[in-house]
């Protein structure tokens, strides 16, 4: 063992140098050419930096799309999912409350219309995205406070929604921050 | 939702189609033909003199071992020593604390075996220095390490007799350079420019659309995702892993981490057939393999779509499957597919909390655990299965009455207690793990720990029991996935599973490089009509059949007690 331990100490060196020193300047010099830098993309509205565009907010007030519930909520310092079995009795009584909930400020809708993410928290606690089904069934609630034609928000989802990867990978979804910025511009 | 299907055969076949290459260039590289990367020969040449290591000095399977069993105890101290002390050294613009000793213990054992376990989150648990120095620098070696103990087995398997098993620095070395730091690069340069974070910025502060204050957590992340994956290393940059939208931020990344984390596995077992140019024999492993991954998946997809039926019953539209725990970027079919093979292959990082998976779904991931020889770690996936291997050569000579023999070698007495041992210990690990933290709840729950033991559990019921099952299975095959509601940064924990961590990597490493060590100064039998085939669908199906039948002799009464109860209560 001993003629092994003075050789392996010095690769241990030399190999830190080389994975945990060179290469992550590497990636970081390359990242300065990357959308953001490097440091994360932010989005901006009216002139203001109002987030990063890959990373969900909370949307509580009735004149916004919401978006899924967090186990975080929302606060990005952490990340977390709710790690709920789906046999747990809470947890499905959380479930029916949001559907409750959901139900209270959006008059007119029926459940069946409420697409699941909208009351189930993701993974991240961060997901920046809903399905279009979530953004369409919030549509009469936003038109009616914002005083708008329904028609011109449901072209709004259309024209903010992500098609699946080359069009044939993938879910579709759109971007609530995204779709919510939009919204505010006129 | 058919997207979404195409996506994970996408995913897939295109795995297949990179790994074949990747596995002709691994072999050049082990065999010293030449490759595109020859240039990096001076460098290497460097490393070596200045580490004063004679590259061209073999080693017979023992030397082997205990220039591995040398270099992991280095890396170990050190680990355990800088994670203890973080808190007081430079890079660490969030001013996280240093790690208690238990979990530094923990912490430095799990990256050390290539688990990565986490019980402490990303954004709070480590600083910046940490997280390049300790984890990423593990992530790289100790992948390595895997990898290097399979090529010395490979060695062993040549059709000459001989104790000469090639260096272990040589060879541990140049899978550094050739093999996972080109490849890390090319994948961190892919996430960098799909929106991952890596400069050395602290937390940013914002204020909402509509107009919360949050911060949001960043940091050098996009080179430790790439080896996080490409190593089968999977502990997380971020606390959720690669469900974060910052670690994984799309639909092509998810692609890219998918590929890369099962790239190097497969493409081991089609390096195998090109170095001992057995070809065949390559083909009917990776055919086994695959039926084993499709096994588990195909439950676990249906699953995950259907959905969650005590949520059918309130009356939503639950067409898009079962979102708990899920992004909606990735949709049900990538996250299910992301889960079976972040399992069987010792991965462990997650892009769906597998916590909140369906009944049948958590019986597959743990599954994938429990059987722990489809596709597999880097390089250790291989030497699991090769111990199958040994057992199935060893019964299937029992049946049809003729001297069990491997490539040519009598497999007798003491591989094969070897071989039992070895394939014991998994179960024997996984289920006195569980039967200890079950005799604790009941027995000591008020114990003055961290977390009280009453407090461990996130879900009641069978559900419960499945998450302390989880935990003791994931750190016995090394893979580092949790059932992540469980309460496990606490003395107890970290201790218990540290010690299943170090026996469940380093006994099955040595065992299969001891009996691979050990046929390969016996005397070489050519094949003849008497053989009986290790490369035919028939032996292979036996492989499998030992497998299978082992694991659920071995853990059916557990599965059990936790999410097959779990199922019969919700359905």
């Amino acid at each position: 063992m001993k003629t092994y331990l003075l050789p392996s100490l010095k690769l241990t060196a030399v190999l830190i140098i080389i994975c945990s020193v060179l290469y992550p300047l590497l990636i970081a010099g390359i990242a300065k050419v990357a959308p953001g830098g490097g440091d994360g993309v932010t989005v901006s509205s009216h002139g203001r930096v109002v987030g990063y565009e890959n990373i969900g907010q909370k949307f509580t007030e009735d004149k916004y799309f919401w978006g899924r519930p967090s186990a975080v909520d929302y606060n990005a310092a952490g990340s977390a999912g709710s790690n709920k079995g789906p046999s747990n009795p809470d947890y499905l009584a959380t479930v029916q409350a949001r559907i409750d909930t959901f139900l209270v400020h959006n008059p007119g809708i029926k459940k069946e219309q409420i697409s699941a993410d909208l009351v189930t928290a993701s993974g991240s606690g961060l997901d920046p995205d809903i399905s279009i089904q979530a953004a369409k069934v919030q549509v009469p609630r936003i038109a009616k406070i914002r005083n708008r034609n329904e028609q011109e928000l449901y072209a709004l989802i259309d024209k903010v929604k992500e098609a699946p990867l080359f069009g044939f990978l993938g879910p579709e979804k759109v971007n609530v921050l995204k779709l919510n910025i939009e919204l505010n511009v006129k | 939702m058919n997207t979404e299907l195409i996506g994970v055969v996408a995913m897939f076949t295109l795995t297949v189609l990179l790994a074949i290459p990747l596995g002709k260039y691994i072999a050049k590289v082990y065999v010293g033909e030449k490759t595109i990367l020859d240039f990096l020969a001076p460098v290497e040449r460097f490393i070596f003199r200045i580490c004063g290591i004679d590259s061209t000095k073999e080693m017979n399977w023992k030397q082997h071992m205990i220039a591995l069993l040398s270099i992991n105890m280095l890396w170990f101290v050190y680990a355990f020593i800088m994670l203890l002390t973080q808190g007081s050294l430079f890079l660490n613009p969030d001013g996280n604390p240093s790690m208690t000793p238990d979990l530094s213990f923990n912490t430095a054992i799990s990256f050390l075996v290539n688990c990565n376990l986490q019980h402490y989150s990303g954004e709070t648990g480590l600083t910046y220095l940490t997280q390049l120095i300790v984890i990423t620098f593990l992530q790289f070696v100790s992948a390595a390490t895997g990898i290097a103990a399979l090529v010395v087995v490979f060695n062993a398997m040549r059709d000459k007799v001989t104790d000469k098993l090639g260096n272990f620095f040589d060879i541990f070395t140049k899978t550094v350079t050739r093999i996972l730091l080109p490849i890390s690069i090319v994948l961190a340069v892919i996430l960098v420019f799909n929106g991952s974070p890596a400069s050395f910025e602290g937390k940013d502060t914002i204020t909402t659309l509509q107009g919360d204050t949050v911060q949001v957590s960043r940091g050098p992340a996009a080179g430790m995702i790439a080896i996080k994956h490409l190593g089968t290393n999977g502990g997380g940059w971020f606390g959720a892993n690669s469900a974060h939208p910052l670690e994984n931020p799309n639909y092509l990344t998810n692609m890219v981490e998918m590929i890369a984390q099962v790239l190097i596995p497969i493409a081991m077992i089609f390096a195998l057939g090109f170095y001992l140019r057995k070809k065949r024999l390559a083909w009917t492993i990776f055919g086994v393999m695959t039926v084993g991954m499709l096994t588990f998946l195909i439950p676990t997809m249906i699953a995950e779509i259907n959905g969650n039926p005590a949520i059918t019953q309130m009356g939503i539209d639950q067409n898009a499957g079962s979102m708990e725990g899920k992004e909606v970027r990735f949709g049900t079919p990538a996250s299910a597919y992301w889960s079976i093979v972040t399992t069987i292959i010792s991965t462990g990082s997650v892009n769906s909390m597998h916590d909140s998976s369906m009944p049948v779904s958590g019986t597959m991931q743990l599954l994938g655990m429990m059987t722990n020889a489809f596709y597999g770690g880097c390089g250790v996936g291989i030497l699991n299965y090769y111990i199958f291997i040994i057992i199935a050569v060893f019964i299937s000579g029992l049946m049809v009455g003729r001297t069990p023999e491997f490539l040519g070698r009598k497999i007798e007495a003491r591989e094969m207690k070897i071989a039992s041992i070895i394939a014991l210990l998994h179960p024997l690990l996984i289920l006195a793990g569980t039967a200890l933290s079950s005799w604790t709840i009941v027995n000591h729950p008020d114990a003055a720990w961290a977390v009280k033991p009453a407090n461990w559990l996130n879900n009641p019921g069978y559900h419960g029991f499945s998450e302390m099952l989880y935990e003791y299975t994931s750190s016995a095959a090394n893979n580092g996935s949790g059932f992540e509601g469980l309460g496990d940064n606490n003395i107890f924990w970290n201790i218990t599973t540290g010690i299943v961590l170090i026996l469940s990597r380093f006994l099955p490493i040595i065992g299969p490089v001891a009996i691979a060590g050990i046929l390969a100064k016996k005397k070489f039998i050519p094949e003849s009509a008497g053989t009986l085939r290790t490369d035919t669908g028939t032996f292979g199906i036996m492989t499998y059949a030992v497998i299978m039948i082992l694991a659920a002799l071995a853990f059916f009464p557990a599965l059990t007690l936790g999410p097959l109860a779990e199922y019969f209560s919700l359905y």
